[in-house]
């Protein structure tokens, strides 16, 4: 199937004039159209980026003896939910470019939506477990200090752990804010793709109420502000090159999207299902 | 029409690799809450389940599977160079600082 396409393609780049046109690309050594060449280099990148924070979290893992194990059965259950929302997501993903691809605007909306629904309850759910672990002791000192968070607590077994293993609490949140974030953008990416400048007012509005609730005492209250950034760079993006985004377009993003699931299968494992307390 | 029905059957293949997804992560989630195995076991099964799992949204939802043969087997041969590294050079190395006494 894939020949055939390339094979349509290469008689489209013959007859094709100009840029722009829809579908046409010079002859490549893959296969496929340069986007998707390109998205694909970047996330072998990025996986070099994940890869290396992963190396380092084993690295740690197993040179640290004893390693802490202090999710209890509401965290995994927690995170067992977040990686059930983040599968769905990509089957989500995959519905969207398949109605892309058979030109259905409406369906391709909708589910870059539902894509987006369950990335945001991700974050959300994510956002929650690291406030609750940060109030129960689990900190990097200097880092909760920079970010204003209200002192956590000096007592107790995470406030232990922060003490006496410092590595564990690092390894954590230096992984899982990696990949919040590449989440965050992800959402942002969809819903750029989906809505393109109608989503710059709703991500302003989120990004407003966010620094408006988040109690100045949160670890979130100034992170907030990256959805701001985001808000920037989407409007530039939006603004000063309109386009109709096509197949092409979705299904690039879909492969960023997958990438960001993918990296959550090593982490849920080597993070959360090494460190359970079985009581 | 036809290409409507080769779009219902690959709908129906992303389901079953959804579900199959799901199915595999329900059983992480028991082996590593029961503790079945030694840590050192439990880790190898649990990355070995978590490469099946990778494979299966990289070949069917990344859609690397339907892709020319050269593309694939650059970014697979690259990816797995870079585990490779990992297991046989990082790990024993953490290892050996264990039997250092370092505190």
């Amino acid at each position: 199937m894939a020949e055939a396409a390339f094979e349509h393609d290469a008689v489209h780049v013959v007859h094709a004039t100009g840029h722009g046109a829809e579908g046409a690309y010079e002859a490549p050594l893959f296969g496929a159209y340069s986007k998707k060449i390109g998205m694909w280099l970047f996330l072998a990148s990025d996986s070099l980026t994940f890869g290396a924070l992963l190396f380092a979290f084993s690295y740690n893992r197993i040179y640290t003896n004893p390693w802490p194990t202090p999710f209890h059965a509401e965290s995994i259950a927690n995170a067992t939910i977040m990686t059930a929302c983040l599968l769905s997501s990509s089957l989500t993903m995959v519905l969207a470019v398949l109605a892309s691809q058979r030109g259905d605007r409406p369906w391709t909306r909708n589910w870059l939506l539902a894509t987006m629904v369950f990335g945001t309850a991700f974050i959300v759910l994510h956002g929650m477990e690291w406030s609750k672990l940060i109030g129960e002791g689990l900190s990097i000192p200097g880092f909760m200090t920079l970010l204003g968070v209200a002192k956590p607590a000096a007592t107790g077994e995470l406030a232990d752990i922060s003490k006496n293993v410092p590595q564990f609490p690092q390894a954590f949140f230096g992984l899982t804010a990696m990949h919040m974030l590449h989440v965050t953008i992800g959402v942002i990416y969809l819903g750029v793709v989906a809505f393109r400048k109608w989503f710059l007012p709703v991500l302003a509005v989120i990004w407003i109420a966010g620094a408006l609730l988040i109690p100045s005492g949160n670890v979130f209250h100034y992170p907030v502000h990256a959805l701001g950034i985001g808000l920037l760079i989407a409007a530039v993006i939006v603004l000063l090159k309109p386009k109709v985004y096509d197949s092409h377009d979705v299904e690039v993003c879909g492969l960023y999207w997958h990438f960001v699931d993918l990296v959550w299968m090593f982490i849920f494992p080597l993070v959360y299902l090494m460190s359970t307390k079985v009581t | 029409m036809h290409d409507i029905a080769k779009h219902d059957e690959n709908k129906a293949q992303f389901f079953w690799v959804w579900g199959a997804l799901l199915i595999l992560t329900a059983i992480e989630v028991v082996l590593g809450y029961k503790q079945v195995f030694s840590p050192v076991r439990m880790l190898e099964v649990l990355l070995l389940l978590s490469v099946i799992k990778s494979a299966l949204i990289i070949g069917y939802f990344m859609h690397l599977k339907f892709e020319r043969a050269l593309m694939r087997w650059v970014l697979v041969i690259s990816v797995t160079a870079c585990f490779v590294i990992m297991y046989f050079f990082f790990f024993p190395d953490a290892d050996r600082i264990i039997n250092l006494g370092v505190k």
